[in-house]
């Protein structure tokens, strides 16, 4: 099986470590090897970095992307935020020399590198869609536990579709098959694809505006019965976990899929970091 | 009676310049406010934010809060009708608003990290302990780990005016 770079970015390792430790140990037992890119950076941010200054969002991203190039391989990251980043910017530079001159030349003033157009970078969703598959994950599931999930596909892994062009933007189903695989019952609910409203800067800068949207979603979940909620991005993550304690009206665990398939694998519960969760996970 | 403001041509076009390249193309259905989750919640309009944009009121657009109210769900940006790169405009919006000194002071901070340390989230005693627990390397093997690769954020920074650019403003 393939080898990735697996970039970190900051929410996860710094404040969700178990998504790592899960990630890691998921990646294993699937077969795919993960290394370590060295010295990488936050990826910037594209909601919040790139409002301040497209040029150091791009420099920034270009530097990431280079890590991965010298060590010849693609990127996975388990996060729609780096994920949009790394994605959109290798996108831009491969496709506007301009662009790509202007960055490659803070590179070269920087780091002494640029940015060639070797790197390819994948969504571990979308990754364990298409190389791995449905089947093989089907295939490691212990137990059965019956679960009814909430899934939150996030923005930023599907949207922009035009240049991302993994699934429908409107009505996908990537990230519910490997909910159902792993054993769950991925449930319908009102707004499905609704942002949790963390995105963009808005949770730094009108918390309140922030909360009031992860409030009409926590609102549908419930109403659709829901068990526990499943995301595949840390910051996601971490505005649903921690919102639920200030609304003090919820109380649904919420799960990394990378968390999930560690408990449907049967993975030491020890290595999933569930214990930093703000809303107590006991499934 | 109200007057009729003037359009400003020349600020549409700094717009355009800076990214927002369809701006002009908006036909003013309101399928992005109707889609838009923030509004919602807000009075914020994003229909009414892009025609400002289109007109070229500048003193209505920069300084405004209702720029900052968009989450860059991109659902009115996949939606659009007339293929609008609405997240690009606001991107666009939002970088001149900085460059003229309008970033609130939340924001300031979440810059000044990343600028300085390269992540914008801090690694307390806290986190090394339980990455540790985990069976993760105390300190991730990032920026962090690594004071050259610091520096040449440091140095990125510096070459993109950015450090200048958290550091001023109003």
């Amino acid at each position: 099986m393939a080898k990735y770079g697996f970039f970190l970015g900051c929410i996860m390792p710094l404040r969700y470590p178990g998504i790592e430790s899960s990630t890691r140990a998921v990646m294993e037992s699937l077969g795919v090897e993960l290394v370590d890119m060295k010295g990488a950076s936050c990826c910037p941010a594209p909601g919040v970095m790139r409002s301040f200054d497209q040029m150091y969002w791009m420099a920034i991203a270009a530097r990431n992307l280079v890590i991965a190039e010298k060590m010849g391989v693609d990127i996975v990251t388990i996060c729609n935020g780096c994920f949009d980043t790394l994605f959109e910017v290798a996108h831009k530079l491969n496709h506007d020399e301009e662009m790509r001159e202007k960055v490659n030349k803070i590179l070269k003033d920087s780091t002494g590198e640029e940015y060639k157009g070797t790197v390819t970078v994948r969504h571990f969703v979308e990754l364990l869609y298409r190389d791995v598959g449905v089947e093989a994950i089907k295939a490691k599931v212990k137990g059965e536990k019956q679960l009814k999930a909430a899934v939150h596909y996030g923005c930023h892994f599907l949207k922009p579709s035009n240049v991302k062009k993994i699934d429908d933007a409107e009505r996908p189903h990537v990230f519910d098959d490997l909910v159902e695989a792993a054993g769950m019952v991925s449930v319908p609910y009102k707004d499905k694809g609704m942002c949790c409203g963390a995105g963009g800067g808005v949770r730094a800068r009108t918390p309140d505006v922030s909360l009031a949207m992860t409030k009409e979603n926590l609102t549908n979940m419930t109403n659709a019965g829901v068990e526990v909620i499943v995301d595949c991005c840390p910051f996601c993550h971490l505005q649903y976990d921690v919102s639920q304690p200030q609304l003090k009206e919820f109380n649904i665990p919420v799960l990394h899929l990378s968390q999930l398939l560690g408990l449907a694998f049967g993975l030491e519960k020890e290595k999933l970091g569930l214990e930093c969760h703000q809303v107590k996970v006991n499934l | 009676m109200t007057e009729a403001k003037e359009p400003k041509p020349e600020f549409t076009r700094k717009v355009v310049e800076a990214g927002g390249k369809t701006v002009n193309l908006c036909f003013q259905c309101g399928t992005c406010t109707g889609s838009c989750p923030s509004g919602r919640q807000t009075a914020f309009r994003i229909r009414k934010l892009i025609r400002r944009a289109q007109l070229g009121f500048e003193e209505d657009v920069l300084p405004s809060d209702d720029l900052w109210l968009c989450t860059t769900c991109f659902t009115c940006y996949e939606r659009c009708p007339r293929g609008v790169e609405i997240v690009d405009i606001i991107m666009a919006l939002r970088n001149m608003a900085v460059r003229q000194g309008y970033m609130a002071e939340s924001h300031r901070k979440v810059a000044e990290l990343i600028s300085k340390t390269g992540h914008l989230v801090s690694l307390r005693d806290q986190d090394k302990q339980l990455r540790g627990k985990l069976g993760l390397e105390e300190t991730p093997p990032t920026v962090f780990a690594d004071p050259k690769a610091q520096e040449e954020v440091v140095k990125i920074a510096a070459l993109c005016g950015f450090d200048k650019l958290v550091a001023g403003g109003k």
